[in-house]
């Protein structure tokens, strides 16, 4: 378990000190996430399969548990 | 925390997808995947070198469940493994087919419904105390299980009464009982099957059928960590009481309904609390198991508890805060951003489309893994011990002997017969040796079998 990667937790109850003014890490982390994503919406039809109805509709399984 | 043993068993789905038109059966394809699994083995289910197993489940659909874990870290990277093992078998079962003059692509996702209504499950395993009364702990258990889906769900589309929703989870609207036997018709909340795989005086069984399959590594972690804490605490005497929900099946619905979470669903005392406002009861219960237990409580339960409530928490104030972390928050976050610059609406094929795509498990071509390749994903484990999990079983469990009995016959080339609880070598030595001790990494009997082998081979 040692080598387990820490996450960066913030300790429950922080929040009421927080909440009147965002933690700059995180509009720093939510702002380079949006440019990350906007990066794949630029090829996003590229990476979408073509004729997104079909192939949602030829989608069927039969049930299983 | 007692030690306790866990699995997860996935259903996967299934399709063939030629250039041009041609009918081909599920069954055709699922053999030429398992050809690149389990050469020779086919149609038998089969175990692998890491103490996993394969086969095909109800509606051809394939499924892996992993080996017994007893480490959560060890059981979301043999989830992972799971997913690299189908994909590899991918370049080799579209090369059969092309050989047979069918061009196009295999896709096999990891999610749970399909576009008819259909459903497959990810099916839970705990293995838990016999001498406890099985009843009591799942009545306590049932709104914990209704409304974890606020960090567990994977995220739906779907379209209801004319009008497209985005829904918390894949699997809710498919349950139809509190609790019951059937895993096909009317599928539960709490499932009744019982077989502990184990000495089933000591143990049994407790089947959950009711989660969603995760693409995310942090929603597994949360999703089984969480689970086994409420089962510990409740086993331990931390009861929830209060909790009981006037119709579990309707407010499992109800809240998977609402990704604003504001949903309120009727106690039976006729209380009406939203989903968040039950976790934390479960949480703050969660806490107090924690206090009690003192330095005796491992690292996993602390990290876990911890970054529970700290998702509970970004959750009752911004869940978008949580945009990198839960399958259902990372899923809604890029199909928001997707709806906003092509100016569409929720019912675009396109969305429906990504909402099947986010699960596909071929990494240059799922959204997911396009996603964690852009860095939107935290990730939990490291590639290397997944692809290390493809072929080596945990070493704390009994799979690790299972594992390396599967390795050595190979190796040998020798025919064997393997299941959860015995295995055996094929031939002259043929003999059945019982492992009816899930926690045991190592059996004296299989050792001495393999000795007396390795020698006559010499």
């Amino acid at each position: 378990m040692s080598q387990e990667k820490k996450r960066d937790l913030k300790k429950v109850g922080r929040r009421d000190e927080a909440s009147a003014s965002p933690n700059p890490e995180t509009v720093e982390k939510g702002k380079k996430m949006k440019e990350n994503i906007d990066k794949l919406l630029d090829e996003i039809d590229e990476v979408l399969e073509e004729n997104a109805e079909e192939f949602v509709k030829n989608y069927v399984q039969k049930g299983g548990e | 925390m007692p030690p306790r043993i866990f699995g997860l068993e996935n259903e996967y789905g299934l399709i063939f997808s030629p250039n041009g038109r041609v009918y081909l059966p599920m069954e055709k394809i699922l053999g030429y995947i398992f050809e690149g699994l389990i050469p020779n083995s086919w149609p038998s289910n089969a175990f692998l070198c890491n103490g996993a197993r394969f086969y095909q489940d109800t509606g051809c659909h394939p499924e892996y469940s992993t080996p017994e874990c007893d480490h959560l870290r060890d059981l979301v990277i043999h989830d992972k493994a799971g997913e690299r093992l189908l994909e590899a078998c991918l370049p080799m079962a579209e090369k059969r087919l092309r050989e047979e003059g069918l061009i196009g692509e295999i896709y096999i996702f990891k999610n749970n419904t399909d576009s008819m209504g259909n459903t497959y499950g990810c099916h839970e395993n705990y293995l838990m105390r016999r001498d406890l009364d099985f009843w009591k702990i799942t009545e306590q258990l049932i709104p914990f299980f209704v409304t974890r889906q606020i960090f567990a769900g994977a995220g739906k589309v779907l379209k209801v009464s004319g009008r497209t929703h985005f829904f918390l989870s894949q699997r809710a609207q498919h349950i139809h009982e509190k609790t019951s036997s059937s895993t096909t018709s009317s599928r539960s909340i709490i499932n009744t099957r019982d077989e502990p795989h184990a000495d089933a005086e000591k143990y049994r069984r407790l089947h959950i059928i009711v989660g969603d399959s995760n693409m995310s590594e942090l929603a597994t972690y949360l999703k089984v960590g969480t689970t086994a804490v409420v089962l510990s605490m409740i086993e331990e005497g931390f009861t929830v009481k209060g909790m009981e929900l006037e119709d579990p099946v309707k407010a499992i619905r109800d809240i998977s309904r609402d990704p604003t979470l504001k949903k309120r669903v009727r106690l039976e005392d006729g209380r009406e609390w939203t989903a968040l406002e039950i976790q934390m009861t479960y949480w703050e219960r969660a806490q107090a198991y924690l206090a009690a237990l003192g330095s005796s409580a491992d690292e996993t339960t602390r990290d876990l508890i911890e970054y529970w409530g700290d998702v509970l928490q970004k959750l009752a104030t911004n869940p978008m805060e949580l945009a990198q972390e839960l399958d259902w928050v990372i899923k809604k976050n890029v199909m928001d951003s997707f709806i906003a610059r092509k100016n569409c609406g929720w019912d675009d094929p396109r969305v429906a489309l990504m909402d099947l795509q986010y699960h596909d498990v071929k990494r240059n071509r799922g959204l997911y893994y396009l996603l964690e390749r852009q860095d939107v994903v935290e990730r939990l484990a490291t590639e290397e011990e997944i692809q290390r999990a493809m072929t080596v079983p945990p070493q704390s469990t009994r799979a690790k002997v299972r594992g390396d009995f599967i390795k050595f016959a190979k190796e040998k080339n020798r025919s064997y017969t393997v299941d959860w609880t015995y295995l055996k070598l094929n031939g002259y030595w043929e003999e059945t040796i019982l492992c009816m001790d899930p926690f045991s990494s190592s059996n004296k009997r299989v050792d001495e079998l393999i000795a007396g082998v390795a020698v006559s081979h010499r």
